[in-house]
């Protein structure tokens, strides 16, 4: 399982603030879980579709879209800051 | 004293900033900044955040500054939630031995922070609210700390 985080936009156009799946097979990297989110339905793909303006976190810390992910992981996808 | 919060509630700066050096003979300077939010086109704002990250993030930037500068003591104070017109919404106050490490302290956690702490800001205007988008501005702020 994975604990899937979403915030500010992504969270509105999702629906949810975050929810626990299964991993699937072939999917090991943060850019692979947005491409299989996005295909879960049109809140997903409206949510996810502009891969510019979502950052990623893995375990709490930034992380490039090239970046592992695996069972066990919390990942949050949200739009760039904007605190201060 | 390095100490990072994050809350719902408002803070006292007075009372931050004496936290710093009271009893301490040793601190010759605190700089503080304090961010409002600002009216004119808005009349309200809401702060989200991610829990956890966002305490994290805040302690990292202030072990980086605290590394990079001779400082006695810092604080950040963070809101979250909804926060009208005038509300202060963070605070970071430094103190150190002399003025130039705390004013330069000041200025990197205040950039640094605005581009590494996971908060959205979430603006009520006379026509419906939306979410503030990042500002290339402050990615370049925080950047120039990288070039020195």
């Amino acid at each position: 399982m994975i604990e899937l985080l979403y915030f500010a936009w992504v969270r509105e156009r999702i629906g949810r603030d975050g929810e626990r799946l299964a991993l699937p097979d072939g999917v090991g990297t943060a850019a692979q879980l947005l491409d299989w989110l996005e295909r879960r339905g049109p809140h997903y793909a409206a949510a996810l579709a502009e891969r510019d303006r979502l950052r990623i976190a893995v375990n709490q810390a930034f992380a490039p879209l090239d970046a592992p992910v695996k069972p066990g992981d919390e990942v949050a996808i949200f739009p760039p800051v904007t605190g201060g | 004293m390095i100490e990072v919060r994050v809350q719902r509630e408002d803070f006292d700066p007075g009372a931050e900033i004496e936290r710093l050096h009271a009893g301490r003979d040793d601190v010759g300077a605190v700089a503080s900044f304090v961010g409002l939010v600002r009216g004119g086109a808005i009349a309200a704002m809401t702060l989200e955040h991610y829990p956890g990250m966002t305490e994290r993030q805040l302690r990292r930037v202030a072990d980086a500054a605290a590394a990079r500068w001779p400082l006695e003591g810092l604080i950040v104070v963070h809101r979250f939630g909804r926060l009208a017109v005038g509300e202060r919404i963070v605070l970071v106050a430094v103190a150190a031995s002399h003025r130039a490490a705390a004013f330069e302290a000041c200025a990197f956690l205040m950039d640094w922070l605005k581009t590494q702490a996971p908060f959205w800001k979430r603006e009520e205007t006379r026509d419906g609210s939306r979410w503030v988008e990042a500002k290339a501005a402050d990615d370049a702020a925080a950047a120039r700390w990288l070039e020195e």
